[in-house]
């Protein structure tokens, strides 16, 4: 039974790998903004494996007290540091991102689920329902993000789900805005007023012919999404709306790491940082790059 | 001595996908007080030239050969500050489209005054805007408007402010870059006629770049005929009304619409002007000239004197093209 | 149309709007699942204390009730005369204290870093900016883009630490969790900005000494938001070197930089200028944690503070603060547009 789910899983892995390499090399040569597309693929592939596969390689336990001297350096040992617990940096540098990633991820996908069949749907009907929508949508998009994430989750209380849902409000209009401006550019095309001239209905029509003019620009707004929805995750740990105390996060190392700081001590609070850094510097060169292969802009 | 003189020259745009002779090695002289017109169709590289003669190629196009010499200077050779001296006061500049040619947040008194100022730097702010308004006013616009900004003036209008600009410092040479393409028919002839005006009164030399060769057979003195980057033919205007040797020329003329037959076939030059980044081998015309021969589609014809100044680049002899441009 | 009329209109059509926002925020906090004075007590009071707390707040009431409590007390003109500041309830906290008040004394320290920071943002992004574009496709274009992604990836708060870390600690050159130094007395009170308070009182050693204070949490979140500055500069002036008018410039024989500067800059500005309006909202944001990250006695530091303690009035007040003073900037925004763009007036 085993063999079989693993060879399974070895054939979508090889599916998946043969569909994507072309792809991907068709991407380099695509010039410099492709390379940026590629190592941005690449930094977050390697994070989310990373994550991935920890609980196998840790080699400590991330949130068991006293495995090592507390405080210590980097050392051969403990090759990022013990925290003031006496936790291993490595192993909870490993697993660190799985609250981030999580939480990223539902987030990118409840604000995509809910603001682009919004913005569709308004942008097509049009007229006064729009108009409000619009209005509504647009007080949230002038807001601070951080400050609606914060009032949310304060209400909501810690976990995941929560930090996710936050987020998610916040970026929503995003998604609303991006696709309706596409929708209504695309609305009175010609194209468009034949199909419909040719009675077709308006979900075909939405579908068929809107929603693959808009897709490209909700790719680079995802990925843009992704970035952003990381950074405030980790700035909502930081104020202490992250999660509880026995999962461990990079977010919650940053805060800690900082009380290490005073007494000298740069290691907790260093390597989780720079992994959220590259996480989010990942997504944001995916997105760049993205939105600079789709809508080439100075060409001589 | 000839105001400008142009030799060999040659501009080139580099892309990523290959090298596009946008100008390729004109020579012309042109006259105090004359007029020279450039026809071509759109990419026969007529703007280019234009643009070359006070270095504003834009990027990546480049001057890689010839010289251009204004009243004997080489100004290839020129520094930016000694260019920048020449652009505006000693040959001036029409751009094609007034609409975008003017500073949107800028009134219209103020481009005056900044060009008076960055060319004579003494000069107080109330006098350059004294002539700005005398300029206005031989320009038949109201002088009240000079405090108006650009959008708020129609199309013709606002080719004329740029007229106005281009003679404010009294330049030897203007060059004008399709002057009323943007613009409808009866302020076409208003625009030209206020160029002839301003040119005659003020002694100026003027080089008139168009697509539309009626235009310039009516107004020019010498006729430069541009195809692909080459100059394919060169004469007086007269010389070329009675004598258009190449079949370029001779199907331009010909698909001029007359207005006096009422029978009239709208003649039009079949094919479409080549790829620059592969033009075609030997002469560049050959796939749309009517009586092509085996030499053309070989070897790249040169220019050749056919007397009276007349000079074509074509390897048929004049008799041989037809003729009936009636 | 005249720039007065503009202004007047949009002066105008900010009511509905604000109207709107208040609306926004009130839904947002009493919509939202959990009992707010429940949660603020963490069920460690009795059920009377909890009623009484009700009561008090006025959170028994229905809740249209509670609406026009809540919009009525906002724009209760008497009470802002009266107090200075407007209506936003009391602290769950202390029962006694109005957190108008609370938040109107927090507030004048945000609005100084926010300011500060967006000059910082906004004058590295320009200049970056240009350069960037005047070198199009160089090394150095590249190396000024990259550093406006990476920053922009970093977390505000960690550049933060570091640079505390650095300057602060190791460095010794500034301090933190002040606003000035704790042996001066800080200037009277005119606008709440001590650098302009200072200044307008002539005492230029109180000026440096906040200027001191101000520096490496201005720093921190101007650089962060230098990024988008950046990337936007070099693409407005990429687009306007290419626009004719430039050209014809040039071709007048304008000096290089008046030509930059004067043409290409001022036409690419305004869309820079909107930027700065739009980025507003996230500086806020950001300051929530700089402001954390340096214990800048601001607005953001009030509200993570009353998140701790389970205030839900004041952190309700606090976001309505938030909310009226980015409506207030874009409001500014679009009217320096219209005077700068007389396009936009007609």
């Amino acid at each position: 039974m085993m063999e079989k789910k693993e060879m399974s899983e070895t054939k979508v892995k090889r599916s998946i790998l043969a569909r994507l390499l072309p792809q991907l090399r068709s991407l380099s040569k695509r010039g410099p903004s492709g390379w940026m597309v590629i190592v941005g693929i690449a930094i977050v592939a390697a994070l989310v494996t990373m994550t991935a596969i920890a609980p196998w390689i840790a080699p400590h336990d991330p949130n068991k007290a006293n495995v090592g001297p507390l405080r210590s350096p980097p050392s051969l040992q403990f090759p990022m540091g013990t925290t003031a617990l006496g936790q291993d940096m490595f192993s909870r540098v490993l697993l660190g991102g799985s609250v981030m990633l999580q939480v990223s991820a539902i987030s990118v996908f409840v604000c995509f689920l809910v603001g682009v069949p919004i913005g569709l749907f308004s942008s097509y009907v049009g007229g006064n329902l729009d108009k409000a929508i619009s209005l509504v949508i647009d007080a949230v998009y002038a807001f601070p993000g951080l400050v609606i994430a914060i009032a949310i989750a304060a209400v909501l209380g810690p976990g995941v789900i929560n930090m996710a849902l936050s987020i998610a409000v916040v970026y929503i209009p995003s998604y609303f805005r991006i696709v309706r401006s596409q929708v209504l550019s695309i609305k009175e095309l010609t194209y468009v007023e034949a199909a419909r001239s040719i009675g077709a209905k308006w979900y075909t029509i939405l579908l068929r012919y809107v929603l693959p003019n808009v897709v490209p620009s909700i790719v680079t707004v995802l990925t843009v999404n992704f970035a952003d929805a990381v950074l405030t995750a980790a700035g909502l740990t930081f104020i202490g709306l992250g999660v509880s105390v026995d999962i461990p996060d990079w977010g919650y190392d940053l805060t800690k790491g900082r009380e290490l700081l005073s007494s000298g001590g740069w290691w907790v609070i260093t390597f989780p940082g720079i992994m959220i850094i590259l996480l989010a510097l990942g997504f944001t060169f995916i997105g760049e790059g993205l939105s600079e292969l789709l809508n080439p802009k100075l060409e001589s | 001595m000839p105001l400008l003189e142009v030799d060999s020259l040659t501009v080139e745009y580099k892309s990523s996908r290959g090298i596009v002779r946008a100008v390729d090695d004109v020579s012309f002289s042109l006259d105090k007080g004359q007029t020279l017109g450039l026809a071509g169709e759109s990419g026969s590289g007529k703007s280019t030239l234009g643009l070359s003669i006070i270095r504003l190629v834009p990027s990546p196009g480049r001057i890689v050969k010839g010289t251009i010499k204004i009243d004997g200077t080489d100004v290839l050779k020129l520094s930016q500050d000694q260019m920048r001296s020449i652009r505006g006061q000693k040959v001036a500049y029409v751009f094609q489209d007034p609409m975008t040619s003017l500073n949107p947040v800028k009134k219209i008194g103020a481009h005056f005054v900044e060009m008076i100022q960055a060319h004579e730097p003494n000069t107080k702010k109330e006098d350059a805007l004294e002539r700005a308004k005398t300029i206005l006013n031989n320009l038949s616009i109201l002088t009240e408007r000079i405090n108006d900004y650009p959008h708020q003036f129609s199309g013709g209008m606002r080719q004329r402010i740029m007229i106005g600009l281009a003679i404010a410092m009294n330049p030897d040479l203007v060059i004008a870059d399709e002057p009323t393409t943007a613009l409808d028919v009866i302020v076409q002839a208003k625009i030209l006629d206020l160029l002839e005006n301003l040119r005659r009164t003020y002694g100026m030399a003027l080089i008139l770049i168009s697509h539309d060769l009626s235009i310039i057979m009516e107004r020019c003195d010498k006729i430069i005929v541009m195809y692909g980057g080459n100059m394919v033919e060169y004469a007086d205007s007269t010389e070329l009304h009675k004598n258009p040797v190449h079949p370029y020329t001779q199907g331009l003329l010909r698909s001029i619409p007359n207005i006096e037959l009422t029978d009239q076939k709208l003649s039009a030059i079949p094919g479409s002007p080549p790829n620059m980044l592969n033009p075609p081998k030997g002469c560049r015309f050959w796939p749309r000239c009517k009586v092509p021969k085996t030499m053309c589609k070989e070897k790249e014809p040169f220019l050749i004197n056919i007397g009276n100044d007349h000079f074509v680049r074509c390897f048929s002899s004049p008799e041989e093209g037809a003729k009936d441009i009636e | 149309m005249g720039l007065r009329s503009y202004v007047i209109t949009r002066i105008i059509l900010t009511i509905p709007t604000l109207l709107l926002l208040l609306t926004a925020v009130f839904v947002m906090m009493r919509v939202l699942p959990g009992d707010p004075v429940a949660l603020h007590f963490e069920k460690k009071a009795t059920p009377e204390t909890m009623e009484q707390m009700r009561h008090l707040l006025g959170l028994d009431k229905p809740l249209w009730a509670q609406y026009a409590d809540y919009i009525g007390g906002i724009v209760d003109i008497g009470y802002l005369l009266q107090h200075g500041y407007p209506n936003l309830g009391k602290s769950m906290q202390t029962t006694t204290e109005d957190v108008g008040g609370q938040i109107f004394s927090a507030f004048p320290a945000t609005l100084e870093l926010a300011i500060y920071s967006m000059i910082i943002a906004s004058v590295i992004g320009i200049l970056l900016g240009v350069a960037a574009s005047k070198a199009y496709n160089s090394v150095w274009d590249h190396l000024i883009r990259g550093f406006g992604i990476v920053t922009y990836a970093i977390p505000v708060f960690f550049l933060g630490i570091i640079l505390q870390l650095v300057f602060g600690v190791y460095l010794g050159w500034f301090r933190t969790g002040l606003r000035i130094s704790p042996t001066v007395q800080p200037p009277a009170h005119i606008t709440g900005l001590y650098t302009i308070d200072s200044l307008l009182e002539g005492n230029l050693m109180k000026f440096v000494e906040s200027f001191k204070s101000l520096l490496l949490p201005s720093l921190t979140l101007g650089i962060i938001l230098s990024g988008v500055f950046i990337r936007l500069t070099r693409t407005n002036m990429l687009e306007t070197f290419r626009l004719e008018f430039v050209t014809a410039a040039k071709a007048r024989g304008l000096k290089e930089s008046t030509v930059t500067f004067g043409y290409a800059l001022r036409n690419a500005f305004l869309p820079i200028l909107t930027m700065v309006g739009l980025q507003f909202a996230l500086l806020l944001g950001g300051a929530i944690l700089t402001e954390t990250t340096f214990s800048w006695p601001g607005l953001g530091r009030y509200i993570v503070d009353r998140i701790n303690f389970r205030d839900y009035t004041a952190i309700q007040g606090a976001v309505v603060m938030f909310g009226l003073f980015v409506t207030l900037v874009s409001l500014v925004v679009d009217i320096l547009y219209a005077y700068l763009d007389p396009r936009i007036r007609l």
